[in-house]
Order: structure tokens, then sequence, then C-alpha cells
């Protein structure tokens, strides 16, 4: 591999790391915030240490979330130069404002973390809260960068390949800011949902396990269905918006999406199947007709431009149809999952059954799976552009030898981290089981 | 003043936070190591409540430093990104390895020495590491090959001045934390480890300011420039030495009660030297940021971006400075806090 690949090798391994962590970061949160909430309403002792549990796990994940984006913070400047290049005249200002909005964050948690027994309770609502708005305000300004670099705004750049007349604040709120940070937001309050459902499922799928922690864990697979139900169908109809941003602003990464080589009215959405170059179609899919153009366009006529439009070597790679179909198959699922079970339990009134617990256990995993396709599917569907039309991937990378010495440590770092953050979260769990924090509540 | 003064002066202070209060964190884990297997002393405990809750605080300047140089001087990017990929990966790997284990250590019983000992161990090479930049900066170790600038690993791993910068980074970082650890063991009310810690910075101290001038004397040829900018510099040095030595007598003066050491002025003077000589340095440095390939000025971004990165910055300390006040009481004021077992 040339050092050009090594660079984008290396920096989407970085983030696709991260972005686990991070979208915990920014999930788990909330699901905090409602826990006390619940505490605060119903006086039930299990929702404060579900919200203490939470937070357990949230400390131990935090540390590998700071550290990892404290890599991709360094190492995008590092390995894209030519890209940060711009950034810094144009787009400077959520990188920025995003470490203030860290500090806050940062500021707080301790504050929570340590000094939680010492807080009255409000106080300690108010700093969890501001935990919360400190996560997702990070998250929504490094998107902003990333919503940039898909629809760039606020400069231009003269013959010499020089920016001129930049406006910091057009840049900040480009075309696709706004639709790009409420999916990012609402995807990982879902995901993070649906991972304390399959906790919880996973326990109730127990045989051994107590009367005291099943009344506890249903409490937390109830919050768990009703957040997920919300967010992920919040996710699919913002979802939809951000398609039709695509079909506007990106239409040469919308057709990719869908693996459309023709440009045409009334265009069929293709579910599964892969695109083929040479058959210049997508085998073995499903045809849904005129869906596509609905979904561009609100009405059934829409043109929706295709590949052939755009010279062969501004392609982004075809596989992003499949990253696409698995982002939206799994939000599909889990929509219909959530849905079913709320029908289920609260207007057929019956018990959830161990196949549906079993298909719970299986959502958490899915919503990751669900985001990292979502990102690669962004960030390769923008290939060969790393700035759409204004910079190319490979003016912006660096040129330093040594980037494959560097890949093989990270990638030898990220599988130790992953292992080692599952070994202690299970063995902190298991030397901290929640039965005996339940039996001294004295219910 | 010029804007892009301004912003290498907003820079340089970033980067004063980032070395003081990362010697602390890297130092403290050093202690931590080195008292953690003794069972009649306290120092490690000490060494660790101070740790866990200010790292990411600490983590958080790094990341600041990073951001605004290149929002700040985006055109110094490529060579500096070029150039320093290798050393800052390298850190990078060993900051997270050193930052996910120390969270890590309290979480999990077995492991506990292991993950003791790297958190100790990355305390020392990551100054290290950290330092051995500087010399890059000040000429001679960078060759362009087809366009491209390079870093002659060779001739830096051959150089003595490299390592009396290591030597001093190392030194002060030690330093620096025994003197902040002594103080924070005294507000704990903990006399044995203020003991210790002082003991330690008393042979510290003297140690580093020697190897500071040592340093100077073993710059190659090519920094000779900033040895002679150095001499324009002098009354920031002079400060700094005389802050020093008030800082460290403070250390041996009986209070009316009896206990040897004013420890907290004297953490407030040796902060203040620190001030002192990083600024007299950075100006030394100036107009260079890599001697003699970039200047402060090519590097610069644009005035309107400037404007509004400041406004940003200056909004953001409005917030952040009572968040920090609220921080600071909680964790090293609060008896409560600092005296549990
Ligand atoms: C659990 C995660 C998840 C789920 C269920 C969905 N998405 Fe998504 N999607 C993301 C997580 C995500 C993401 C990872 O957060 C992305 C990557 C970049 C971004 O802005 O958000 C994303 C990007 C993204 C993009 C590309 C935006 C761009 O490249 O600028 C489109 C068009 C959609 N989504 C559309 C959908 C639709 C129609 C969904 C219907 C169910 C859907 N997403 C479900
Ligand atoms: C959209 C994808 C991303 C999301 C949702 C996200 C979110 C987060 C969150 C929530 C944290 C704080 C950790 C925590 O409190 O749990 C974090 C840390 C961090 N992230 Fe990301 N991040 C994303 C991508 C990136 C990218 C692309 C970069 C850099 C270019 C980045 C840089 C950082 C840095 C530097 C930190 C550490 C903060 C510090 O120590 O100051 N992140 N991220
Ligand atoms: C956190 C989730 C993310 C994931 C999993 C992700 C994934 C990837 C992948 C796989 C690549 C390589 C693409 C290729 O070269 O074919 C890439 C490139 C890149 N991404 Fe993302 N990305 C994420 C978020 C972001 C964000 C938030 C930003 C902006 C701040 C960003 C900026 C970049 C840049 C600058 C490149 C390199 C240049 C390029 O290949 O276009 N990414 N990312």
């Amino acid at each position: 591999m040339d050092t050009v690949m090594l660079a984008r090798a290396l920096f989407g391994t970085s983030l696709g790391f991260h972005i686990i962590y991070a979208t915990i970061g920014v999930g788990v949160p909330l699901m905090i915030i409602v826990a006390e909430l619940m505490y605060i309403i119903t006086k039930d002792e299990d929702y404060k240490i579900m919200a203490k549990r939470w937070t357990k796990g949230f400390a131990i994940l935090l540390a590998v979330a700071i550290a990892s984006g404290t890599i991709v913070g360094v190492l995008i400047s590092l390995l894209f130069p030519g890209f940060m290049q711009i950034v810094g005249q144009v787009i400077a200002l959520p990188f920025q404002i995003e470490i203030f909005a860290f500090l806050i964050e940062a500021v707080f948690m301790s504050i929570y973390l340590y000094a939680a027994d010492r807080l009255p309770t409000p106080l300690r609502l108010i700093s969890i809260i501001s935990v919360a708005i400190g996560a997702a305000a990070s998250a929504i300004l490094i998107t902003d960068a990333h919503a940039w670099m898909n629809t760039p705004a606020g400069f231009e750049m003269n013959a010499n390949g020089e920016v001129i007349n930049v406006n910091p604040w057009r840049a900040f709120f480009n075309p696709s800011f706004a639709v790009t940070a409420i999916h990012v937001t609402v995807s990982a309050y879902m995901t993070v949902a649906f991972l304390v459902g399959s906790i919880a499922a996973a326990r109730l799928l127990k045989s051994t396990i107590t009367d005291q922690e099943r009344r506890y864990h249903k409490k937390s697979i109830t919050l768990a269905i009703y957040i997920g139900a919300i967010m992920s169908l919040a996710t699919a109809i913002n979802g939809h918006e951000t398609a039709q941003m695509l079909h506007e602003y990106n239409p040469r990464k919308l057709a990719a999406a869908e693996g459309l080589f023709e440009t045409t009215t009334h265009a069929p959405l293709s579910v599964g199947g892969w695109t083929s170059r040479e058959d210049e179609e997508v085998k073995y899919a499903i045809e849904i007709p005129y869906a596509l153009s609905f979904l561009a366009g609100d009405r059934f006529d829409t043109e929706v431009k295709g590949l052939k439009e755009y010279p062969e070597e501004l392609w982004p790679p075809l596989f992003v149809h499949t990253l696409f179909n698995v982002m939206v198959g799994i939000g599909t699922m889990l929509i219909g999952l959530s849905f079913f079970a709320i029908f289920w339990r609260w207007i057929l009134k019956k018990e959830l059954p161990g196949w549906m617990l079993a298909l719970f256990v299986g959502g958490g995993p899915l919503a990751i799976i669900g985001i990292e396709a979502g990102w690669c599917f962004s960030c390769i569907g923008r290939q060969p552009y790393t700035i759409v039309n204004v910079l190319k991937t490979s003016d912006a990378a660096t040129h330093a030898n040594n980037v494959g010495i560097l890949f093989a440590l990270f990638v030898t770092l990220y599988c130790i981290l992953l292992i080692v953050t599952v070994a202690v979260m299970v063995s902190y769990f298991k030397r901290h089981p929640v039965e005996p924090e339940l039996v001294e509540k004295g219910v | 003043m010029e804007e892009s003064l301004l912003a290498v002066a907003i820079l340089w202070s970033i980067l004063f936070l980032y070395s003081i209060t990362g010697s602390m964190d890297f130092g403290a884990g050093f202690w931590g190591m080195v008292y953690g297997k003794r069972k009649d002393s306290t120092a490690s405990k000490i060494a660790n409540r101070f740790l866990s809750p200010t790292w990411e605080v600490t983590n958080v300047f790094l990341v600041l430093f990073v951001v605004s140089l290149v929002a700040f001087f985006p055109f110094a990017a490529g060579m500096l990104a070029t150039v320093l990929l290798l050393p800052v990966g390298l850190g990078l790997i060993l900051l997270t390895i050193r930052t996910t284990f120390m969270v890590f250590e309290g979480k999990t019983e077995r492991f506990k020495d292991l993950l003791r000992i790297t958190s100790g161990v990355t305390g020392l090479v990551l100054p290290a590491l950290l330092v051995s930049i500087l010399p890059i900066t000040l000429g001679g170790f960078i060759a362009f090959e087809e366009g491209y600038p390079q870093l002659l690993y060779g001739k830096l791993l051959s150089s003595v001045t490299v390592y009396m910068h290591i030597a001093f980074g190392l030194s002060t970082a030690l330093f620096l934390s025994a003197l902040f650890l002594a103080d924070y063991a005294r507000e704990a009310g903990d006399e044995t480890a203020y003991h210790t810690y002082r003991r330690h910075a008393i042979w510290l101290g003297p140690l580093s300011l020697i190897i500071a001038v040592l340093t100077i004397f073993t710059m190659p040829e090519e920094a000779s420039w900033i040895v002679e900018n150095f001499r324009e510099n002098m009354y920031g040095f002079g400060m700094s030495v005389t802050l020093f030595l008030i800082g460290y007598v403070l250390l041996f003066v009986k209070r009316p009660n009896g206990d040897v050491g004013y420890s907290r002025l004297s953490v407030v003077f040796v902060v203040l030297q620190y001030g002192f000589a990083i600024y007299a340095y950075g100006s030394a440095h100036l107009p260079y940021m890599v001697y003699p390939h970039l200047t402060i000025e090519e590097g610069f971004t644009n005035p309107t971006m400037f404007n509004q990165l400041l406004i940003a910055y200056i909004i953001g300390l409005c917030i952040l400075v009572p968040a920090f006040i609220l921080h600071w009481k909680l964790f090293l004021k609060d008896k409560r806090y600092l005296k549990q077992d």
C-alpha cells in the first residue's frame, strides 16, 4: 500500500474504534438522566442503583473514549496536513469550540463521579445534565466539520488554489449541518438504549436470577425499549431528510448508495444485492418501483442523478451500496423490534417471551454495526474527495514515511484495548453484582 | 500587538499550562509507582488521589494545544505533521496506554502491579519524548527529500543536546510533581507524605536548574541563533532564577507552629519561575517555529478566522473559569475528599 492508502486505513480504523466509545459517551448520560428522573418521580431505589451502575460502567469506557479521541484529534493533523491547512483557515471554529464543550463535560463528569455522595439531588441532576449537554455538543460540533466536508461553504478558492473570502460562520452553518447533527445525536441515543436493552435481556434470560433482580432488569429493559423506540423512529425520519440532503447537494453519493447508473425519473429503490460495475446494475437486489424518486423528492417523478453523470474516476467505491443497506436495514429492524415489544407488553399486556428477549440481546451490537456502517458509508462515499469538489484525498494526505509502522502499532493497540475493556467491564461487574445492592436497600 | 504574535502567545500559554499540569500528572504517576509497594507509606495514596480527578483536565490542554496550533497556524501543519509523525504517533500510543491503564487500575484487583508499573514508566517516557521535540525545532535535524521535509533520525539520536533536553524534561517533571504533591499532602494533613515529597523536591530542584544551564552548552552549531537570542532575554531568565531561589528557600523556613517549609508559597514561586523561563525561551525562539524553514508569519491563518477564534476563546474561558474553580474546590481543597481512605 502506498502512503495515501496507509494514511486512510490508519485514520479510518482509528475513527472506527473511537466511534464505539464516543457513541456510548453521548448516549449513556441521557440514560442516567432518565434513571435519575425516574428515581425522583417514583422514589424507587432501583432506579438510583441503575444510575449508579451505569455511571460506573461509563467511567470505565470514558477513559477509552477520551484516549481514542485524543488519538484521532492528533492523527487527523498528522495524517492529513493538506486537509488541515484548509480546515485551519475555514472551519477551525467547531474544532475549537468542541474542546470547551468537552471540558464542560469532563469537569461536570468528575463532579458527578467523585462527588455524587456529597451533592444534594438537584445539584447531582444539574451536573449529569451538564455532562449530557457537553457530550452532545462535542459530538455535534465534530460532526459539523464532517458535514462541512460533505457540503463545503463559507469560502472560495482562487486560481492558485489559495483560500479567499472566508466566512467562518457560513462554514459553520453549512447546508448539511442541521440534518447531520440530529442524525448523529439521535442515532447515538438509540444505540445506547439498545445496548442497555441487550444487557438487561441477557440477564433476564438467565434461569438463576432472583425475583428482585428480575424486577430490576425489567425496569431497565422498559426504559431501553421506550427510549429505543422513540430514538430509532427519529433516526429513520431524520435519515430520510439526510438522504434528501444528499439528493440536493451530493447526488454522486446518493447514486453510489443506490447503485443507480442512469439518471432517471421514477427511479426504483434497490434493497440488498451488490453493485456490479461491469453490468451497471445492482445484482440480486429487491427493487421497489419509484421508491427512490419518492425518497429523494417526495414525488414519484423526481429526477435522480445516476453515476454516469460523472466521469468514472470520480465514482466512490461501489460497495458503499452495501454499507448503506446495512445501516437502513438495521434501523428498520430495530424500529420493528421495539414497537412490536411495546405492542406485546403494553397493549396485549403479556410478558416478553424468551425469543423476543433473545432478539433484544442482539439489538445493541446491531446498532453499533449500524453506526459503523453509516460512518463508513458517509466517509467512503465521499471519495475520491476529502472536501467534496474542493480537495482530493490524495492531495490531503501526508508524505511522511513510517505510516505503515504506525498502522501496525495502532491496530495492535486497538485490539488489545477492545479485549481489555471487555475484560475489565466483566470483571468489575462480576465483583460488584447488583443482587447485594438490591438486598441492601431492604425492599 | 501583531496578530500572529498574539496567536503564538496564546499557543505558548497553553503549552505552559500543559507543561505544568503534565509534569505534575506524569510525575505523580511515577511517584505512585515508587511508593505503591510500600505498606508503611501513604505517599502513593496521595499521588493517586491527586491523579484520578485531574488527568482528564490535563489531557484537554494537550488537545487544546494541537487544535489551536492547527487553527492559528494552518500553514505550519504540513511541515510539522510530516516531521513529527513518528515521535508524536508513538507518544499517542504511550499516552493511550497510560490513560486507560490508570483508570483500569482502580477497577480491577488482578494485574494491579502491571498496571501501576505501566503508569509509572510511561510517566517517565512521555515527558522525555515530548521535550525531545524541542531541539528539532531549533534547526539541523530536518532535510528535504523531493521537496518534502524528513526528520534525520540518525543525527537526532546521536546528538548530545537531545539527551540533555530529555534529562531536563525528566528532572523538571519530577521536581514539579514532588513539590506539588508535598503541598497536596500537607493540605490533606499527611505530614509523613509531606516530608517524603519535600525531601525529593529538595534534591531535584537544584538538579533541574543545573541541567537547564548545561543544556544550553550542548546546543549544536545550527542552534546557535537561539543562544544568541537568549542573551537578549536575560531579564526573563534572571527573574526565573531569582524566583526559583525564593521558592526553594521557602521550603526550609520554619513556620510559627514549628513545621518546616511554606509549601504553598513555594509552589507559587516555582510555577512563576517556569512561567518566566518558558516565555523567555519562547520569545528567544521567535520569529521561527521551525528554524530556518518556518516563521510564525508564514504559518499564520487569515485575520477573519483569527478574530472569530479569539471570540470563541473568550466566551469559552468565561464559562470554564468558574467550572474550574468549582473543580478545584471539590478535589484540591475539600477536606472530605482529601482525607478519605
Ligand atoms: C444506529 C445507527 C443508524 C441508523 C439505524 C440509521 N443511521 Fe443513517 N447514519 C448513521 C447512523 C444510523 C451515522 C453513523 O450516524 C451517520 C454517518 C454520518 C452521519 O452523519 O451519520 C449516518 C449517515 C446517513 C446518511 C449519509 C449522510 C452523509 O453522507 O452526509 C444517510 C443518507 C442516512 N444516514 C440515512 C439513513 C436512513 C434513511 C436510515 C433509515 C432507517 C438511517 N440512516 C438509519
Ligand atoms: C461523529 C463522530 C464523533 C463523535 C460522536 C465523537 C464524540 C466524542 C465524545 C462524546 C467524546 C468524549 C468522550 C466522552 O466523554 O465519552 C470524544 C472525545 C474526543 N473526540 Fe470524538 N467524536 C467523533 C469523532 C471525532 C473526530 C473525527 C475527532 C477528531 C478529528 C474527534 C476528536 C476527539 C477528541 C480530541 C476527544 C478527546 C477530548 C479531549 O480530551 O479533549 N472525535 N468524542
Ligand atoms: C467517527 C466515525 C467515523 C468513521 C468510522 C469514519 C470512517 C472513515 C473512513 C473508513 C475513512 C477512509 C475513507 C477512505 O479513504 O476510503 C475516513 C476518512 C476520513 N474521515 Fe471519516 N469517519 C468518521 C467520522 C469522521 C468525522 C467526524 C470527520 C471530520 C471531522 C472525518 C474526517 C475524515 C477525514 C479527514 C478522512 C480522510 C480523508 C478522506 O479519506 O477523505 N471522519 N473516515
